[in-house]
């Protein structure tokens, strides 16, 4: 290898680190900027009413000045954890029945079809809902609307998320790993358990990291099986409504004061999902070295 | 291996930068559920200034004929080089103001004119207005409106109570701000609050999709929009309204209670491009906007 290539190596190299570093600064810009726009847009209403009402207000009815968002941020984390309750171990262990226990073809096939569910927009599943789920769940319990169907449906739509990033951690465990397993004489499933699952854990968490937030922000789907009453469910047949579904069904209609609390509730969905990230990054860290 | 899941063997303080990406795609992520949204607020999208050869039209005023408006306007910009169809939104009242003071050409009132303004000139557009629709299954084939108070107060939740079959009523509501709700919380008189919904929907294809999947919802629509659907076969029934059977044609002329007209209105006979453009916003070249909304276009021949 003679010296020009080499200084032109570097050269890609400096280039690479530049244009990757442009595009990380301009993702973080991005973000900074949305919620700052949020922040601004909601800066009127959170001025003249002061941020606690927005929790003490007695129910929403923005046109009448009562903003209370409490109970669609309890509806909105309600169906994200249920959703990801329901999601998290069928997730994971479609993931481990792919990497370890599926014949190859089967494993593919699999594979293929969660990308297909990954990928299917997200009106699909909420017509499928409205059509299907909730008439269902309606002979059950009316009216049907309900936070059992938002969850089930949040469930359906974080599960490929869920599967394929796991299923990504634990295709990238170092075969040594396996293979001084298989040395060692472990079993099948003391391999999966022990080596491969810890192994992959920073995908875990990724993968639990992308599903919440999916599931957080859900909107249109969640918006159409949901019920929209804006309220604190007593129970899984209940209907709730969570904020994005807050924004979508109000914002193409609201004006004023209106229009900034629904930006509020942008605001405090960010806010969710920063707290949540943060809290996830935490307990990564806390149990890091068990 | 992705880069992602390959931090485990770099040195702890790169660990802290992980967070970061997986923040800006969590949030990305929940904010894009969004977007469209905003593209649906079209009516204010037309706001953007622009040195104008051609003229410029302003309208200003209800936000239930601001979307139609703005198609109308679209296309009258289409067919005319160089104007400008600039359309705000801020209630019936908003119109009749700016209108009266001359700071929009044209004012947007979805309602009559009251007797006391009539110093302005009405030129309707469309008409609206919403039916009361149930499961075809559902045995009742009319409500009082006093019925209908009492079942969206709760007061009344089963069918049982209003010559139905036994079983709770699913009582169908629109979300704060349409202009459907409006129209129905007048025509009941009921505040908002008072109601006690079990679902609350956004658009009519919603409201007649949960109506249809569910033999014992109770809701309202848009009348244009739930008699298509009947001709599709969509298995809701509509239901009269004051003893008015609902259809368009009794919106058309003026029998059905539950419906309004929605107006243009100038202060003064217009003239030049406002008379071009009220011309065209009544000519049967906008039928197909008009219907797109979900309203129902005014009879033939009548102008005032």
């Amino acid at each position: 290898m003679g010296r020009p290539s080499s200084r032109r190596r570097a050269q890609a190299d400096a280039l690479l680190h530049g244009t990757a570093r442009l595009a990380a600064v301009g993702a973080g810009l991005l973000v900074v900027l949305m919620v700052l726009f949020l922040a601004l847009e909601a800066a009127p209403v959170l001025h003249a009413t002061g941020p606690l009402r927005f929790l003490t207000d007695r129910g929403w009815y923005p046109t009448q000045g009562r903003f209370n968002l409490g109970p669609m941020l309890v509806g909105t984390t309600l169906a994200a954890a249920g959703a990801l309750f329901l999601a998290g171990p069928l997730g994971l262990l479609s993931a481990v029945f792919c990497c370890f226990y599926a014949p190859p073809r089967l494993a593919a096939l699999y594979r293929r079809m969660l990308e297909l569910l990954a990928g299917t927009p997200s009106v699909v599943f909420g017509l499928w809902g409205l059509v299907v789920l909730v008439p269902l769940i309606n002979r059950l319990h009316p009216p049907g609307a309900s936070l059992l169907a938002a969850i089930l449906i949040l469930a359906l739509m974080v599960l490929p998320t869920l599967a394929l990033t796991v299923e990504a951690g634990l295709r990238a465990v170092p075969t040594e790993y396996l293979q001084a397993a298989a040395a060692l004489g472990l079993s099948r499933w003391t391999t999966v358990s022990q080596v491969a699952l810890p192994a992959a854990r920073p995908a875990l968490i990724a993968g639990v990291i992308l599903a919440t937030g999916r599931a957080l922000g859900e909107t249109m789907a969640v918006l159409m099986v949901c019920g929209n009453v804006v309220q604190v469910p007593r129970g899984l047949f209940d209907p709730v409504r969570t904020l994005t579904a807050n924004i979508a069904l109000e914002m193409a209609y609201a004006q004023g004061s209106h229009r900034a609390a629904l930006f509020v509730s942008g605001l405090a969905l960010a806010a969710a999902i920063v707290f949540f990230v943060l809290a996830a990054e935490f307990a990564e860290r806390r149990t890091r070295h068990v | 291996m992705p880069a992602a899941f390959g931090t485990r063997s770099l040195p702890r303080g790169l660990f802290r930068l992980r967070a970061l990406p997986l923040l800006t795609a969590a949030i990305l992520g929940a904010l894009t559920g969004c977007a469209p949204t905003h593209s649906e607020g079209g009516a204010q999208a037309n706001a953007t200034p622009t040195a104008s050869s051609g003229g410029r039209l302003t309208l200003t005023g209800s936000s239930t004929v601001a979307p139609l408006a703005a198609e109308i306007g679209k296309r009258f910009e289409q067919q005319h080089d160089g104007v400008r169809v600039d359309v705000q939104t801020g209630g019936s009242s908003r119109g009749i103001a700016d209108a009266r003071q001359g700071l929009a050409a044209i004012g947007m009132v979805s309602r009559n004119l009251k007797p006391d303004e009539q110093d302005l000139r009405a030129f309707p557009v469309a008409r609206d207005g919403i039916c009361v629709i149930v499961h075809r299954d559902n045995l009742v084939r009319s409500l009082a409106d006093a019925q209908l108070v009492e079942i969206y107060t709760g007061k009344k939740r089963n069918w049982k109570e209003v010559g139905g079959r036994e079983g709770p009523i699913t009582v169908v509501h629109k979300a704060e701000g349409r202009s459907t709700l409006e129209l129905f919380l007048q025509y009941f008189r009921l505040e908002n609050p008072d109601v006690r919904a079990q679902v609350i929907i956004g658009d009519n294809e919603q409201g007649i999709k949960t109506v249809a999947g569910n033999p014992r919802a109770l809701g309202y629509v848009s009348i244009g929009a739930a008699e298509y659907q009947v001709t599709q076969g969509v298995p809701i029934r509509l239901l009269p309204v004051g003893g008015v059977e609902a259809s368009t044609e009794n919106v058309q002329n003026e029998k059905f209670p539950l419906s309004r007209s929605l107006n243009l209105v100038t202060r003064t006979e217009p003239e030049g491009l406002v008379k071009t453009f009220l011309d065209f916003a009544g000519s049967p070249e906008v039928r197909d906007l008009v219907e797109k909304q979900y309203f129902v276009p005014v009879a033939d021949g009548q102008t005032e």
